[in-house]
């Protein structure tokens, strides 16, 4: 059987790459991609500890995590695609209107 | 609390039936000047009526309050606050001036006022309610309530449809009032926190705060009533007041709002502070006195009769005074008729001065003379009010203002009848600016040709003024029914005072 | 008495005394409120009706006394009671309230009558014909009030019909308020009026004060209860009973014009001359002479205040009576004779000759009221024939007559402009010619004045002497010197109005007065013959009668040096105004008054003046109160305390004190408080919102380096 750590560490490697895309790419989709990586490296740690602990709970969490995934990337979608329309542009530093 | 119980009661409908009017008046579009008048005036009517069914359920015989109504209303730090409504032979006839007066003086506005009537029948009704109120309270708290509650209305009064300088007037009369009013309020607060309740009742069962707070208390007191009277040298405010309000104004300022002070002295200070209310009796008696004879010198070389009969008032209410710190039956007794004659006298005589002013716009004595040639009843109601107001037997200011003398001249409390020798030197200066002033508008030959084209009283000033001149006659003639019905309540007070 | 168990078993009418009160009062309803609609007929039938009702009310009463001399107490109502101060108006039905009911409803009763046709000329004259029922609606009020006055059973109810009367008596004065006494526009009728009332006011003020102290000391304001305790409360409180009876005087001194309080009556005359003969002569201005009556026992027990009072009367009739001679006025002569006579009363009744002093008011009351009313008589007579009225078919005839003479006399003039004064007694001459019923009636009406026997006045006058030279020597002496005056002003009075050639047309074509006048005077002229024998020495039928109501009288006997002495005063001062007035009789006009070439000029116009009483109290009194009065209102009070006090001191304080805390205090420290406060916060958020890039990138590696710094803090400690 796979030790536990074994599946922490490949989601630990996974949740980086996420975050790293997430700060240096500017790439709206990208980003959005990204979130959904470091997402998923979430589920698998839950998953992995729900098997170690032989307890539910944590694949629970995963279907809602997923569930909440798939509505931010409903929603995301469509403001990228409005914001699109009115930038012509998909890259996130066109967007700094909150600018203080 | 429910309401069909509270409603039921006769001095909460009493006091809060003018509210119905207030609503039914808020309904009504602006427009409809006459409609707004009728619901004033039938209001004001109905709650006559209703303080009628207080009077029949009144009995003369019992000295102690009647018909109280007493509910906890809400408490601050401990204190419990009651509502406390009810009516005594000190307080049952002027409940009935108060409701009696309001639709004469909503009937003398019928022409008068032509300004957003809604309004001002709205805070003539509201108004109503508050003066109630001051009469019937009988917790402290609730009673400072009302007390204060009436100067909002009046100040709007008089500074909306007031003459001329009605600002200066209305702000002049609220600060002045208020001012006293704190010091009563301190005097409030401290009394609450030593009896632990701001029922009067509870208060006299408790027994009179010892000591020089006492004297502390009854002068807190008396500076709010004093100013309200107002006695000589607090009266500044009054000319000012009352030659810028308007008619109905000026008769329910004089009527009713200055009996307040009056009352005030008599339901508080003397039941609640009785050694400092025989301690200060000279004083305030001096400062009666001096009040008689000055407001009647003052009022004589008025050229604006409005202002002549605004000092006539600080005469007037100088005999009030000098009755109630007589301390003798006959001189509270007189004072309480007295505070009812001069309400009903000098709300006719501002009635008058108002018709004559609604004809030619102006009140200076010296524009007038000869009138009663032309407006023969006119002339002859005034020269029965004028002959009401300066105290002639027969009438109803000379039973008050001769019990109220009779009652200072063997006063022990005064301690000397002297009190009385120099008011009654008063009565002769009443003869003088009253007879001056009826002389001046209406005797001589017609100086002016404008005067000579006046209307005589129309239908209905006949009729707000002849139930007042009837009253003047009852009075006047048969006052027994009025001082049986205080007789039991001032020998009830006065016991307490020995 | 003889007859008492003869008159005891018929029948009483005491109860019907109220209607004494009720129906004059009824009669002056009805024709204040339907006098219009009613017509002068009408008005007048119900005001002498009333009147005579009144009086046959108190006929009955004296029938119903002639059994029973004891005072009757008629309840009619409780006033009010206070505490132990208790008042029910009753009606005291005994000699002397009857004696003057009698004399008020009686004279009052022909006054009536006899205004009925005087008003009828004065109110067209006036140019005011509707004001005819108003007059006898006062008219009747004032008999109501007198008989309150005279019937109360308290000083209380004495008091409201004192005032009440005095009310008429204001409004009847200030009748033709538009006019002055000549008839021209002018506020002097009204102002008259109301020196007559502030007047009295001030003699109210100590009648007031009387009944002040009779409460506290007596505790009742009943007669009854008062005199049964007078002897106990003297011996307790001596000064009170003076200061009672002293208060009562000046009471006295205002409503029957006595000095000091005198000067209201000849001012009174303004009003029409029925009004003069029955309240300024007959009835109202003698209230104070019944009110000293009235209340005997007092006076009796305080010698001091019975001298008082002597003192005051016979210093007031003599006063007058100097006043008197030195008038013009046909009116004025009669108003300063009354203030003399009053002066008598009072002197009488202050003595304690009380029966002496209510006959004089009763002969008083005939001949003064029938002097009155010949001289409205006159008055009117004058009138008529100076301007005739268009529906007057007599005076037109005379003007008629003498058309001619008028324009001649006139010239341009219009007759009816013309000042003429028709009370003014050097307009006349000549009248015994030209109205005889009214010249010779007024004739024995003065010699009835001056004293001359057998007419009514000589038994009152003598009968006031007489006791006067018993009790007081000192205001005997003043009475007769007072008695020679009055002699002395009637016959020039006469003189100059009846004898001799008429001096204006006016005069010379004087008309008769209609029967309604005529018959009253004869009436009156007879009472004032023969009212003298009611109490003539022997008879006393007056003493007796009034014996009931009275503490110890002793009547003292006829004296014929008393009599003697008073007639021979009266003859010599007759024929020494007779040798001094014998001139005017020829004159045609006008010329000098011969008494003024006697007294010099200077002393003269000081008695026409009335010594300048008048005078002296307008310059003090009036002017002083005028003065103090307005310069409390418009100095003291006003400037001084409205303007002053409250608006500078007051309100400016405030407004200062505001501005003080408006500028620096606020602006200065609070202010800038809060404002330095706000600009710190300023400061740091301009600070700040340089991390506000608006660069989505930047806030998220924010919040990962803030993540990692948490969890780095969180292992940091967990593995410590």
């Amino acid at each position: 059987m796979v030790p536990t750590s074994f599946y922490i560490f490949l989601a630990a490697l996974l949740f980086t790459i996420g975050a790293v895309a997430v700060l240096f790419r500017r790439n709206t989709l990208v980003i959005y991609m990204a979130v959904e990586l470091m997402l998923n490296a979430a589920n698998l740690a839950f998953v992995a500890f729900a098997r170690q602990f032989e307890a539910l709970d944590g694949q629970l969490f995963v279907f809602f995590v997923m569930t909440v995934a798939a509505a931010e990337v409903a929603v995301g979608l469509a403001l990228i695609v409005t914001i699109f329309r009115t930038k012509h542009s998909v890259d996130i530093d066109a967007m700094h209107e909150l600018k203080g | 609390m429910n309401i069909t119980e509270f409603v039921s009661h006769p001095l909460n409908l009493v006091t809060f039936f003018p509210l119905v009017g207030v609503v039914l008046l808020l309904l009504t579009p602006r427009e409809a000047k006459n409609r707004l008048r009728w619901i004033a005036l039938l209001t004001s009517g109905v709650t006559f009526a209703v303080s009628l069914a207080v009077l029949a359920r009144f009995n003369p015989a019992d000295p102690q309050i009647q018909l109280a109504y007493q509910r906890p209303w809400f408490q601050v730090a401990g204190l419990q606050i009651n509502y406390i409504l009810g009516v005594d032979g000190l307080s049952i006839l002027l409940l009935l001036l108060t409701t009696f007066l309001t639709p004469i003086a909503i009937l003398s506005t019928w022409s008068a006022i032509e300004e957003r009537v809604k309004e001002f029948m709205v805070f003539f009704l509201l108004l109503e309610i508050g003066m109630v109120g001051v009469f019937l309270a009988l917790d402290l708290f609730l009673f400072y309530i009302f007390w204060e509650f009436t100067l909002v209305p009046m100040y709007f009064l008089i500074g909306i449809w007031g003459g001329p300088n009605r600002m200066y007037a209305a702000i002049k009369f609220f600060l002045y009032t208020m001012a006293g009013s704190l010091l009563m309020l301190l005097a409030i607060v401290y009394m609450g926190l030593h009896y632990g309740t701001f029922s009067v009742p509870e208060m006299l069962a408790q027994g009179a705060i010892g000591g020089a707070v006492q004297n502390w208390l009854f002068l807190a007191f008396a500076a709010a009533f004093a100013i309200k009277v107002p006695m000589w040298p607090l009266h500044s405010w009054l000319p000012d007041a009352h030659v810028q309000a308007p008619t109905a104004g000026s008769v329910i300022l004089a009527g009713v709002l200055l009996k307040m002070g009056t009352y005030g002295f008599l339901r508080f200070n003397l039941p609640l502070f009785p050694e400092a209310a025989v301690h200060y009796a000279p004083l305030m008696g001096l400062l009666a006195v001096i009040g008689i004879l000055y407001g009647a010198m003052v009022s004589y070389p008025q050229q604006d009769v409005k202002k002549l009969v605004a000092y006539s008032s600080v005469s007037h209410l100088g005999f009030v005074m000098l009755g109630l710190f007589a301390l003798t039956a006959q001189g509270v007794e007189g004072a309480i008729l007295q505070m009812i004659n001069h309400g009903i006298s000098t709300g006719a005589l501002f009635l008058v001065v108002g018709m004559i002013y609604e004809r030619r716009h102006t009140r200076d004595l010296d524009q007038f003379g000869g009138l009663w040639k032309i407006m023969p009843i006119y002339g002859a109601l005034t020269l029965i009010t004028t002959l009401s107001s300066m105290g002639l037997p027969g009438l109803n200011g000379f039973v008050g203002e001769f019990n109220i003398l009779l009652g200072a001249f063997g006063s022990q409390a005064l301690g000397s009848p002297l009190y009385a020798g120099f008011a009654a030197a008063g009565v002769i200066f009443a003869a003088v600016y009253m007879l001056y002033m009826f002389q001046k508008i209406f005797l001589g030959p017609v100086k002016h040709e404008v005067n000579k084209t006046l209307k005589d009283l129309s239908l209905r000033e006949i009729v707000t003024l002849l139930p007042l001149i009837a009253l003047m006659f009852w009075i006047g003639l048969y006052p027994k029914p009025f001082f049986a019905l205080m007789e039991p309540a001032v020998q009830h007070l006065l016991a307490g005072l020995r | 008495m003889l007859f008492d168990a003869v008159h005891n078993a018929g029948p009483t009418f005491f109860h019907l005394a109220p209607l004494a009160v009720f129906i004059p009062l009824l009669g002056a309803t009805i024709n204040f409120l339907f006098g219009r609609r009613l017509g002068e007929r009408g008005v007048a039938s119900v005001a002498v009706g009333a009147a005579a009702v009144a009086f046959v009310v108190s006929v009955l009463q004296w029938l119903s006394l002639q059994g029973h001399h004891e005072a009757v107490t008629v309840p009619i109502v409780e006033w009010l009671t206070i505490g132990d101060f208790q008042v029910a108006w009753a009606q005291r039905i005994d000699t002397l309230s009857v004696t003057m009911m009698l004399v008020v409803t009686g004279v009052g009763t022909l006054i009536h009558i006899y205004a009925t046709a005087y008003m009828h000329y004065d109110v067209r004259y006036k140019n005011d014909p509707r004001r005819y029922a108003r007059f006898f609606g006062f008219f009747n009020l004032f008999i109501a009030m007198m008989m309150i006055l005279v019937t109360g059973d308290s000083y209380l109810t004495l008091f409201v019909g004192w005032e009440g009367v005095g009310l008429c008596s204001f409004l009847l004065i200030g009748f033709w308020y538009e006019y002055d006494i000549l008839g021209n526009p002018s506020t002097a009728n009204a102002r008259a009026a109301k020196k007559a009332f502030v007047v009295n006011r001030v003699g109210d003020f100590g009648f007031l004060l009387a009944i002040f102290t009779l409460f506290w000391y007596f505790g009742t304001v009943e007669f009854e209860g008062v005199f049964a305790k007078v002897h106990e409360v003297a011996a307790q409180h001596p000064n009170v009973l003076l200061a009672v009876t002293l208060f009562l005087l000046l009471g006295v001194t205002g409503k029957s014009a006595q000095i000091p309080l005198f000067v209201w009556l000849p001012d009174a005359m303004a009003g029409p001359t029925p009004v003069s003969a029955l309240i300024h002569a007959a009835t109202m201005v003698t209230a104070g002479v019944y009110l000293i009556t009235r209340s005997a026992e007092l006076y009796l027990a305080v010698p001091q205040a019975q001298a008082a009072v002597a003192l005051v009367g016979g210093l007031t009739a003599l006063v007058a009576a100097t006043m008197a001679v030195a008038q013009y006025d046909i009116k004025k002569v009669l108003a300063y004779s009354t203030i003399s006579q009053l002066g008598f009363m009072v002197a009488a009744v202050g003595m304690g000759a009380f029966v002496a002093g209510m006959f004089h008011l009763v002969t008083h009351a005939f001949f003064k009221a029938l002097l009155f009313l010949g001289s409205g008589s006159v008055i009117i007579a004058l009138e008529r024939a100076h301007h005739p009225l268009p529906d007057d078919p007599e005076a037109q005839a005379v003007a008629g007559h003498h058309g001619h003479d008028h324009a001649a006399h006139h010239g341009e003039h219009d007759a009816h402009h013309a000042p003429f004064d028709p009370q003014d007694m050097r307009n006349m001459g000549g009248l015994l010619r030209r109205i005889p019923v009214t010249s010779w009636t007024y004739i024995v009406g003065a010699l009835a004045l001056a004293g001359l026997p057998p007419l009514a006045g000589f038994w009152s006058k003598d009968e006031i002497l007489l006791e006067a030279k018993h009790l007081q020597p000192v205001v005997y002496g003043l009475l007769t010197a007072a008695a020679f005056l009055t002699a002395f002003y009637v016959t020039r009075q006469l003189v100059m109005v009846f004898l001799g050639k008429p001096r204006t047309e006016a005069a010379a074509h004087a008309i008769e007065s209609p029967r309604a006048m005529t018959g009253v005077l004869v009436t009156l002229a007879v009472l004032s013959a023969l009212g003298g024998f009611l109490n003539a020495p022997g008879v006393h039928a007056f003493g007796h009668w009034l014996e009931a109501s009275l503490p110890e009288i002793e009547t003292l006997p006829f004296n014929l040096t008393v009599a003697g002495i008073s007639t021979a005063v009266a003859l010599f001062s007759m024929a020494l105004a007779w040798s001094l007035y014998r001139r005017v009789r020829a004159w045609e006009a006008w010329q000098h008054d011969p008494l003024e070439k006697v007294l010099g000029p200077g002393l003269f116009d000081f008695l026409r003046q009335a010594w300048h009483w008048d005078d002296f109290y307008r310059a003090v009194f009036v002017q002083g109160y005028d003065a103090l009065a307005a310069f409390l209102a418009h100095t003291v009070d006003w400037r001084f305390w409205h303007d002053w006090f409250h608006d500078t001191i007051v309100a400016g304080t405030y407004r200062r004190l505001s501005r003080f805390l408006a500028r620096p205090v606020d602006l200065g420290i609070i202010d800038r408080i809060a404002n330095e406060l706000a600009g710190s916060v300023q400061g740091l958020a301009l600070v700040l919102r340089g991390l506000q890039s608006g660069f989505v990138r930047t806030y998220a590696l924010s919040v990962f380096v803030g993540v990692v710094l948490m969890l780095g803090y969180l292992w940091w400690v967990i593995v410590r």
